[in-house]
């Protein structure tokens, strides 16, 4: 017999799963996707030493699994002396992780830009930095805005990994609930639906974003 | 033969047999007489029974069963059990006594005896040294790290005071790597984990703060036995006193036994 009742006593635990999660994801979003321009431009207009140290940081991030890297943080480094509580440690994963991964989409759209563009910028006395934040980052970041919001999607569904260091996420909440009333199949069906929940609402965030970010379409 | 004369064979047969069983067993004669005695130990319970690199078997139900022979002066002959199969040793004169971390219920109460505690086994708080933590109440303001879901969990949840943070682990190992790593400087654990935690770092050796749950081990016996189970009784009142048991702790548990133990 399914008896979703007996999750109402926990409701409190799934709210506060619920917040820990958005401010957690919505913090390594935006810290995320900062780095990841400032880096995807140090690899694609930078000194050759400074796209070669991205780069290194790149491939190393996306070359391991979340949760060694989570490891990591968490058990590895207290040991030289670097200690971060669970919070602290997962959101700091979670921005290295998605930091990482958007600056490799990033680049790709810095990459697609037409020399026309660069071309442009100079011929009207524009400088480096006047054409980069003026004419060619917005049309880059468009052209790979669908990448780079299911990454960040995929990035706040990862961090249910948070609940493995006992940071009291979403995921946390279910597994509480169910070592305490056995009901598996109800606490994470409802968890899950929380997930598609906030999934959604991140894609129609981004989608809002991007209409304002990429209006100059509109006004022509 | 007729029906009735071979029912009337049947019923003094069954007579005679449960007259036998009746009778007041003294195994503890039977042992003097033969100057033997077979103890059940575990074998894959390490610290309580495991085979050592030497081939022997070492641990604290081997150690007792040895000075238990050594006090009675007769010889000694282990005999491996598992878990499952103690209680049916002892219940078919296999063995006379179970000396294999065994635990009191009531459902066991109601097949066999059990002797006085000889060795801890109990859940409770653990921490550094220096951390001045003696019952729940001290843990207010504090965090304990703890495996979710596990009884200490429960037993925790249950007591701990509101300000208390416990950080829930997925497993044991990882509670353990907290620990380790400085994330969490009080556990909820088994003082069979915190031994083995001593043994793998003895400079974080975690000491334990209070019980939460305790379930000490029991040296188990047949029922009817009052002589065997009045000697062994005395046996174990004696190396209470004389400090063997907590030798035998401090040796297969890395830390003294526990404050009131025995009484």
């Amino acid at each position: 017999m399914l008896d979703f009742a007996a999750l109402l006593p926990y409701s409190h635990v799934f709210i506060h799963g619920l917040i820990t999660t958005v401010e957690i994801s919505l913090l390594a979003t935006v810290l995320g996707l900062v780095l990841g321009v400032t880096f995807a431009v140090a690899r694609q207009y930078g000194a050759t030493w400074l796209s070669r140290v991205v780069n290194v940081y790149v491939e190393l991030i996306r070359n391991t699994p979340f949760i060694v890297q989570l490891f990591f943080i968490f058990f590895g480094l207290p040991s030289i002396g670097f200690k971060l509580s669970a919070w602290e440690a997962g959101t700091i994963a979670m921005v290295v992780n998605l930091a990482a991964y958007s600056t490799e989409i990033i680049r790709a759209g810095l990459a697609s830009t037409p020399k026309g563009q660069w071309e442009a910028g100079k011929v009207l006395g524009l400088s480096f930095k006047q054409t980069l934040f003026r004419v060619v980052i917005i049309p880059a970041i468009e052209k790979i805005y669908p990448a780079l919001t299911s990454q960040c999607i995929i990035v706040m569904l990862g961090s249910a990994v948070l609940s493995q260091i006992s940071v009291q996420d979403l995921t946390y909440a279910a597994n509480f609930v169910q070592s305490r009333n056995f009901r598996s199949f109800e606490s994470y069906l409802v968890t899950a639906f929380l997930y598609l929940f906030l999934a959604i609402l991140m894609r129609k965030a981004f989608n809002l974003i991007g209409k304002r970010l990429f209006s100059y379409r509109a006004e022509r | 033969m007729s029906m009735k004369s071979f029912f009337g064979k049947v019923l003094v047969i069954v007579a005679s047999l449960s007259s036998i069983a009746a009778a007041q067993a003294n195994t503890l004669e039977d042992i003097q007489q033969r100057h033997l005695i077979r103890i059940a130990v575990p074998q894959d319970f390490p610290p309580f029974g495991s085979v050592g690199l030497d081939m022997q078997p070492q641990g604290i139900d081997i150690d007792m069963a040895n000075y238990i022979a050594k006090q009675l002066d007769v010889k000694l002959q282990l005999v491996p059990v598992t878990s499952a199969n103690r209680i049916p040793y002892l219940q078919t004169h296999k063995v006379d006594l179970v000396i294999s971390s065994l635990g009191k219920n009531p459902e066991r109460e109601k097949a066999i005896d059990f002797s006085k505690a000889y060795a801890p086994f109990f859940l409770g708080v653990f921490g550094e040294k220096d951390i001045p933590v003696h019952d729940a109440a001290d843990l207010a303001n504090k965090t304990v790290g703890v495996t979710r879901g596990a009884i200490e969990d429960l037993e925790l949840t249950k007591i701990a005071p509101k300000s208390t943070t416990i950080q829930r682990f997925e497993d044991n190992n990882t509670t353990l790597s907290a620990y380790l790593s400085g994330q969490v400087n009080l556990i909820a654990t088994g003082n069979l984990v915190a031994a083995n935690i001593a043994k793998r770092d003895p400079s974080h050796a975690p000491v334990s703060k209070f019980v939460l749950k305790n379930s000490p081990c029991y040296i188990g016996m047949m029922k009817n036995e009052p002589a065997l189970k009045a000697k062994v009784n005395e046996l174990i009142s004696k190396a209470l006193k004389d400090g063997t048991l907590n030798k035998i702790s401090l040796k297969w548990l890395k830390a003294p036994l526990p404050k009131g133990f025995g009484e």
